[in-house]
């Protein structure tokens, strides 16, 4: 059965799209069939981390019109052959993007795929509320800074007042995901540690993404982290969140454990 | 804060902490009636301005939400001047001595 994942924050800058194209592309890389959907209609962003930005034609606006069929603008990508991306429109206005079209669309997309990753923009306006009101799982992309958990607090209030699975008296599952963590200034105190941020947020976590040079290379690249280097440390935190999100029993690696005694000793940098 | 920490500054991520503990139980609180507060807001200085001239931006409305009590906070500054609003009424209609006189009576 399809599952249906937003990839939500509240807060802009946090890693939504970089964790939907990192987690799709990782999804994929299993064998399952995936869709990764863009919703930040004006401020499309999804096609350019994949690499996809000269192949889009049609967009989620047009499908969800009726102007289109699903199939002709739905994009393959390149390098693995179950990932598809179906771009936010550049141009139109995010008004055009209706309740009823978008419910259309992802009716479709719950037939011939096994995962569809919803993209939401920033805020908490329409097209935020459009991109949770179908899912069947939430991602909470968090940062460890103050205004980041705010906003993620607020999202999780939305996710259990403005969905569909809220409307019909149903618990949306909700994970967290902790980005551009350091766990040298975490564990120095200047910055909240997993412990903290999960505690206010009360939250399962679902996995910690180290901060990285890894992430802005990758998306220099337009591939996702956890193809452009499969080794480093946020693919393989992202890989192993996507286990989870399978159901599997991966133990959570903490960032810290991944450097060794001669990095502890000398100046240390995040994973 | 000091006191807490004699021998070094306090770590900027348990002040995080702490503030987003306090911050993010009043915002809870308030989403379960979303619209209690404004609306105990207004209704309480529509109140209050019948008798007493009251600053808009100086009324404070707050919900504590505590596991056996929760605490509803109305905070209400009041200038220095006040006066009942009637007498304030009668003062406008009244000639420039009088006003004079209704003033020297506070």
């Amino acid at each position: 059965m399809a599952q249906v994942v937003v990839v939500t924050s509240g807060k802009g800058g946090v890693g939504k799209t970089t964790t939907t194209a990192a987690l799709g592309a990782a999804l994929a890389q299993t064998g399952q069939r995936v869709a990764v959907v863009d919703f930040d209609v004006g401020l499309r962003n999804l096609d350019l981390v994949l690499g996809a930005e000269r192949r889009v034609v049609y967009d989620l606006i047009y499908v969800s019109q009726g102007n289109v069929k699903l199939s002709q603008a739905l994009i393959r990508d390149k390098r693995l052959e179950t990932l598809y991306l179906l771009a936010a429109s550049q141009t139109r206005d995010k008004d055009a993007l209706t309740d009823e079209g978008v419910a259309k669309v992802m009716g479709e997309l719950r037939e011939s795929f096994d995962w569809i990753i919803c993209d939401s923009p920033a805020g908490i306006e329409r097209g935020a509320t459009l991109a949770m009101r179908h899912a069947d799982i939430a991602v909470v992309v968090t940062n460890p800074e103050v205004s980041s958990v705010r906003d993620s607090d607020r999202i999780v209030g939305l996710l259990d007042a403005k969905t569909d699975m809220a409307a019909r008296g149903e618990r949306m599952e909700k994970h967290l995901l902790l980005t551009r963590y350091d766990p040298v200034r975490a564990g120095r105190g200047d910055m909240l540690n997993v412990d903290d941020v999960i505690d206010i947020l009360s939250l399962p976590l679902l996995g910690i993404i180290p901060e990285s040079e890894e992430v802005l290379r990758a998306s220099n690249l337009g591939a996702p982290v956890t193809i452009s280097n499969t080794k480093s440390a946020p693919a393989r935190a992202y890989s192993d969140a996507a286990q989870r999100l399978m159901g599997e029993d991966v133990p959570m690696v903490f960032p810290s454990d991944r450097s060794g005694l001669f990095g502890k000793l000398f100046g240390r940098r995040a994973a | 804060m000091n006191w807490f920490m004699p021998f070094g500054r306090r770590k900027s991520a348990s002040v995080a902490r702490e503030r987003l503990q306090i911050l993010l139980t009043h915002e809870r609180g308030a989403g379960d009636h979303e619209d209690l507060i404004p609306v105990l807001r207004e209704e309480v200085l529509a109140a209050v301005a019948k008798h007493v001239p009251v600053d808009v931006d100086k009324v404070q409305v707050k919900i504590e939400r505590g596991k056996a009590v929760s605490l509803l906070e109305i905070d209400i500054e009041l200038p220095c001047d006040a006066q009942p609003a009637k007498r304030r009424a009668v003062a406008r209609r009244a000639t420039r001595s009088q006003r004079v006189a209704v003033s020297q009576a506070h």
